[in-house]
């Protein structure tokens, strides 16, 4: 009994899922907004189980291959109010699209429910289990505009290179498997705590497995699906797809390098300098030549997983602190800049290029003001708090002695600061093209102020999100 | 530790062997009445060899598809319901949950007429 109580979440996730599933199939049309706020209220939910059944420290069930610890209810509760904002900034756009199916809220539903699998996986197969119930969610995701042929080219794409990563990922785990003869996380460890464990196979496992877990980040070379995912889907799909895993993609790497192969970080400390280097060199300059803002966050987005792949490479506990600190900070940031591209679309029109941000001061003074807190704090201006994420990441690089590594990160988020603020400058200094005013509901203006005001309060006050990650993790 | 794996190696010797032997009768007793039909390549209801960029009625792969869901049920029922008096109630219940989840989806498909050919 006491397994099903850690398990909480995900189990009522599971039953929300299917009541949402079952009421919508039989709703009319036109009443197709109580899918949207069962779905919502299913997060309100899951965030009470995810809150009422947390344990004091880390406990395991189902024979080892669940955990339940502080840290993973953070993250979880985290993905609930995020989801919470892609279904709010979603809503509209959808309707005016002729897309407001039930099927959007489901399967983002189902791949959060794989993200709290992922969250709390303590076997390498609850880890896969996780992963790919949020690759196949997302895969149909991207393909869900069917009339778009563009969608449909890069689902396609999604789906080869996703289905390659996971084929790789799974034979490095084959690989660990039978070196150490557990998929356990913590009997791995305990395996490769031995001294004389670390062998070639087990390093060829590894390298495997760091493929695996730099596709699903999207950090170069394995990044080519990440800008055509991001422009084919439908803006809201990019929204989720941007936004929620990247927390799955931070507990793949935290539960599988940190937590098993935690001795091996010798080894693995190299692979990721190199992939981290590679991404913040490849994101920061190629997003400057992009006149697509889809295609821009995309690239922005490798070159921050760049910064949270310093916090690994430090394999300090602060460093694992900063990592899960930029990942929270990153999807909200993120969150906040796609539902920006939301809020400048209308019906039948996509605001995809940089252009459509063109005067946006004389056309909405407020919402310009939140675009601006957004991009500096993407580019990491104080006193927003991605100024604080990159500079908790870039001291726990110092602290670990890699002062080349930490001098490149800062010189790489300068040039990046370019795109960044020239979205500002556009805004603000360029006259606009189409002079029409901006209109939303009244719930998305609330809630798309308050995430860029958070930004600026979490800034201001980074202790308090900073303080909860030390407590949780580490 | 090999011979942990002899069955592998018996199983393979059989399969081969098997194989061999139903060709080899085939061979032997099938008798000469060879015309082109029966020599030519045969696919289920399509010609074997055409232009790859041939039209398919995604159809079919919506009625494999269901079918491969029941049938993987049907797979995990034999074994539940041999083993059903040594696992008794947690089975039952465990089994119980299954069939729900997989009925959810069975009512989700029909409602959405997956089920109609036309």
């Amino acid at each position: 009994m006491i397994d099903l109580q850690l398990a909480a979440a995900e189990v009522f996730m599971v039953c929300a899922i299917c009541v949402v599933l079952l009421v919508d199939v039989w709703l009319p049309d036109e009443r197709r907004l109580l899918t949207f706020r069962l779905a919502l209220l299913s997060l309100v939910g899951a965030a009470v189980c995810s809150a009422y059944y947390l344990p004091n420290g880390s406990v395991t069930a189902f024979s080892e291959s669940f955990v339940t610890d502080p840290a993973s209810a953070v993250m979880k509760i985290f993905a609930y109010l995020i989801v919470g904002l892609v279904f709010i900034y979603s809503r509209d756009f959808l309707m005016r699209a002729g897309l407001f199916k039930g099927e959007f809220f489901i399967l983002a539903l189902f791949a959060l429910l794989g993200i709290m699998v992922m969250l709390s996986a303590h076997s390498m197969l609850t880890m896969y289990l996780g992963l790919e119930l949020l690759a196949l969610s997302q895969y149909a995701l991207v393909a869900f505009d069917r009339d778009s042929p563009i969608a449909a080219e890069s689902a396609m794409k999604y789906f080869v290179l996703g289905a390659i990563a996971s084929g790789t990922l799974l034979y490095g785990i084959s690989f660990i498997y039978g070196v150490t003869g557990t998929i356990q996380l913590g009997a791995i460890a305990a395996h490769f705590s031995q001294p004389g464990a670390i062998t070639v196979p087990a390093l060829l496992g590894l390298a495997f497995i760091i493929v695996g877990v730099a596709f699903k980040f999207g950090a170069v070379p394995f990044h080519m699906w990440l800008p055509d995912v991001y422009q084919g889907s439908s803006t809201p799909v990019t929204l989720f797809i941007g936004s929620v895993p990247k927390i799955a993609a931070f507990a793949l790497a935290w539960r599988i390098l940190s937590e098993s192969l935690g001795d091996m970080h010798g080894s693995w400390q190299t692979m990721l300098a190199v992939l981290c280097v590679l991404s913040l060199v490849i994101g920061n300059i190629v997003a400057i030549a992009q006149s697509n803002i889809k295609r821009m966050l995309a690239y922005s987005t490798i070159s921050h997983v760049g910064f949270i792949f310093m916090g690994f490479i430090a394999g300090t506990e602060d460093g694992l602190q900063a990592a899960m600190f930029y990942t929270l900070v990153y999807t909200l940031m993120a969150a906040a800049a796609f539902g920006m591209v939301i809020l400048l679309s209308r019906s039948g029109f996509d605001a995809e290029n940089l252009d459509d941000f063109k005067g946006l001061n004389a056309r909405s003074p407020w919402f310009a003001f939140v675009m601006l807190m957004v991009m500096f704090s993407m580019a990491g201006v104080p006193p927003f708090v991605g100024f604080y994420a990159k500079l908790v990441v870039l001291g726990s690089v110092l602290d670990a002695g890699l002062i080349w590594l930490a001098i490149t990160g800062v010189l790489l988020a300068v040039i990046g600061a370019f795109y960044y603020l020239r979205v500002v400058w556009f805004m603000y200094f360029v006259d606009p093209v189409d002079d029409s005013p901006l209109d939303a509901a009244l719930d998305f203006r609330v809630v798309i102020s308050a995430n860029g005001l958070g930004l600026l309060a979490l800034g201001l006050f980074p202790g308090v999100l900073l303080d909860l990650c030390a407590r949780v993790i580490g | 530790m090999l011979a942990n794996y002899a069955p592998i190696l018996i199983f393979l010797v059989v399969a081969t062997g098997l194989g061999l032997v139903l060709l080899a009768l085939g061979f032997a007793l099938g008798g000469g009445q060879k015309d082109a039909e029966k020599l030519s390549p045969y696919e289920c209801g399509f010609e074997a060899f055409e232009d790859t960029r041939m039209r398919f009625d995604v159809r079919y792969y919506l009625v494999a598809i269901l079918f491969i869901i029941f049938d993987l049920e049907i797979a995990f029922l034999f074994p539940w319901a041999v083993s059903l008096d040594t696992i008794g109630l947690f089975g039952l219940v465990a089994m119980g949950i299954f069939l729900a989840v997989l009925i959810v989806g069975f009512i989700y498909e029909w409602r959405k007429g997956a089920l109609e050919w036309d």
